[in-house]
């Protein structure tokens, strides 16, 4: 088999497609396991929420209040569907994670699971579970651009893009800020940090609220893309974890370059043996397991 | 230097204290006025820590009563304990691995005015200037220390709680501590010291708490410390 450049480029751009999310999802992921010391497994079903505030605040929402014409357009849907997650996600910590915070984490894992089978299984009731098309995709991101080896979809483009300055500017707060600061120390040593004069309870809450936000984001980013569907999330986050896994838990740059790499990986094996795509990710996981069972980026505790 | 002539800093009363199952505070009753440097003398285990710990909401359970300045904090949550003007230095020291050393500093909140500065604070301490910039824990033992101390100064708090700030430094270490405290103490501060090494603890302090099994087994001023070196040493197993 011959790999041109072009067909080996053009799949490890699509694969890095995938890879912003991978790396969009596994950050939430990680920033949250860092302060609250849950693995948050309501994270895949918050994506789908995210798609789904954007679908059906395009489609239903303006008959719903009386204005038949109102449609909530993608830009404000990639900010209001942050928000509604968000604000459902602080009341999700406040009303039951925090009740949890002195048992072992196990229990946070087991209540977001059920949260997320709760959640799936809503939607699975009322929506088509095949997917439905969202077609408020912005005309000023149709069309392709010509990267000179491919052309590549202006819209793809757009969210490789975004989801990059997503994720670096949430690393740079993390690492690179006083606000940050804060949260690192937390994450090292609640009690301590309390015992310096900071509100760690609401520091713990608003940090939920962002990681879920960063969900909901990348399922707004996803549903032009993909067909908004109730199981888009639950197939979408055991990927996820495998990446944070092979990550390590609790890196917040691990999380990201790893996102990035592995959905390059599966996009180049989509070129060299297809069949292997799907589960290269999984593969990989099993070796990192054996050689360096904390992750590429984990650090040894 | 005790008694009446001073406004009251810190008053315990009843104090009882639990980790999980086990209760480790019988009944604390003490006071502490403002600008008294007071220590907590005991051996391991018999819970000096715990004390410190209780002010700050730090243990799992706690009952009685912990006034700051007259307010009660008892039942506050522990953020705004340190609010009420309170700097807490753990015995562990608490520095953070993945903050810098300026980080490190600039973490506490200030929580009363007539801190010291940045500047002041580098003024006192050039190694950790030159240092900013490094990871906290790359530090040596000393100077770690010397940033648990300098973090809390910052913070304009009134009341600090020291706890075992000399173990496991260098004399010239220890010697340069106890020049801050005196420091301190003539900024008016008020501090309750957690020390195992007495003499360290004898040179500051206006007054000794012997704490024993949970209980305040005795309370020694300065004046007569010398005629009850025996039983002293008796207390602390020396």
């Amino acid at each position: 088999m011959e790999l041109s450049f072009q067909t080996v480029m053009s799949q490890v751009m699509l694969g890095l497609n995938n890879g912003v999310f991978y790396a969009i999802l596994s950050l939430g992921l990680a920033v949250i396991f860092g302060l609250l010391n849950i693995v948050n497994f309501v994270h895949g079903a918050l994506y789908m929420l995210g798609a789904y505030v954007a679908l059906l605040g395009y489609t239903m929402l303006g008959p719903l209040i009386g204005k038949p014409d109102f449609h909530l357009n993608y830009w404000a849907a990639l900010i209001v569907a942050p928000l509604v997650v968000g604000l459902l996600g602080i009341g999700v910590e406040r009303a039951m994670l925090r009740r949890l915070r002195k048992f072992d984490h196990l229990y946070g894992l087991l209540l977001t699971f059920g949260l997320a089978l709760i959640i799936q299984g809503v939607f699975t009731n009322y929506f088509n579970v095949s997917g439905d098309a969202y077609d408020a995709k912005p005309e000023a991101l149709e069309g392709a651009v010509n990267l000179g080896f491919m052309l590549f979809p202006k819209y793809r483009l757009w969210v490789i893009v975004i989801s990059l300055l997503v994720c670096f500017g949430t690393w740079f707060v993390i690492e690179r800020t006083k606000l940050g600061s804060y949260l690192r120390a937390g994450t090292e040593n609640p009690e301590l940090v309390k015992a310096f004069g900071v509100n760690v309870p609401l520091m713990i809450t608003l940090t939920y609220g962002y990681g879920v936000a960063l969900a909901a984001f990348a399922g707004v980013l996803a549903a032009p893309i993909y067909s908004v569907s109730p199981v888009m999330g639950s197939e979408m986050i055991i990927t996820v974890f495998a990446v944070v896994v092979i990550g390590g838990m609790g890196s917040i740059m691990g999380s990201i370059i790893t996102g990035l790499l592995l959905g390059m990986v599966e996009g180049f094996t989509k070129v060299v043996y297809a069949p292997a795509s799907s589960t290269v990710i999984f593969l990989i996981m099993v070796v990192v397991l054996l050689v360096k069972p904390t992750g590429l980026f984990g650090r040894e505790s | 230097m005790n008694g009446p002539l001073h406004k009251e800093m810190l008053r315990i009363t009843d104090l009882h204290a639990f980790y999980e199952e086990s209760h480790i505070l019988h009944g604390i009753d003490l006071t502490v006025g403002e600008g008294e440097v007071v220590t907590l003398l005991g051996r391991n285990g018999a819970g000096r820590t715990t004390i410190l710990k209780s002010i700050m909401g730090l243990v799992g359970r706690r009952s009685g009563s912990i006034t700051i300045n007259g307010m009660e904090a008892i039942g506050m949550p522990t953020h705004r304990i340190a609010r009420l003007g309170i700097g807490y230095c753990p015995e562990e020291r608490g520095i953070f691995s993945s903050l810098t050393v300026e980080e490190n500093l600039l973490l506490p909140q200030v929580v009363k005015a007539g801190g010291m500065s940045l500047a002041e604070i580098y003024g006192m301490f050039p190694n950790l200037q030159e240092r900013r910039n490094s990871m906290g824990t790359r530090l040596s033992g000393g100077e770690q220390q010397m940033l648990a101390m300098a973090r809390i100064l910052r913070t304009g708090a009134r009341l600090l709680l020291l706890d075992e700030i000399t173990e496991g430094l260098a004399p010239v270490i220890v010697q340069t501590l106890g020049q801050l405290i005196g420091q301190l103490k003539g900024r008016g501060i008020t501090i309750v010291l957690v020390e195992q090494n007495f003499h360290f603890a004898a040179d500051l302090a206006d007054r000794h708490y012997v704490i024993d099994r949970g209980v305040i087994a005795d309370m020694i001023p300065r004046d007569e410390l010398a005629s009850n070196t025996e039983k002293l040493n008796q207390y602390l197993g020396v």
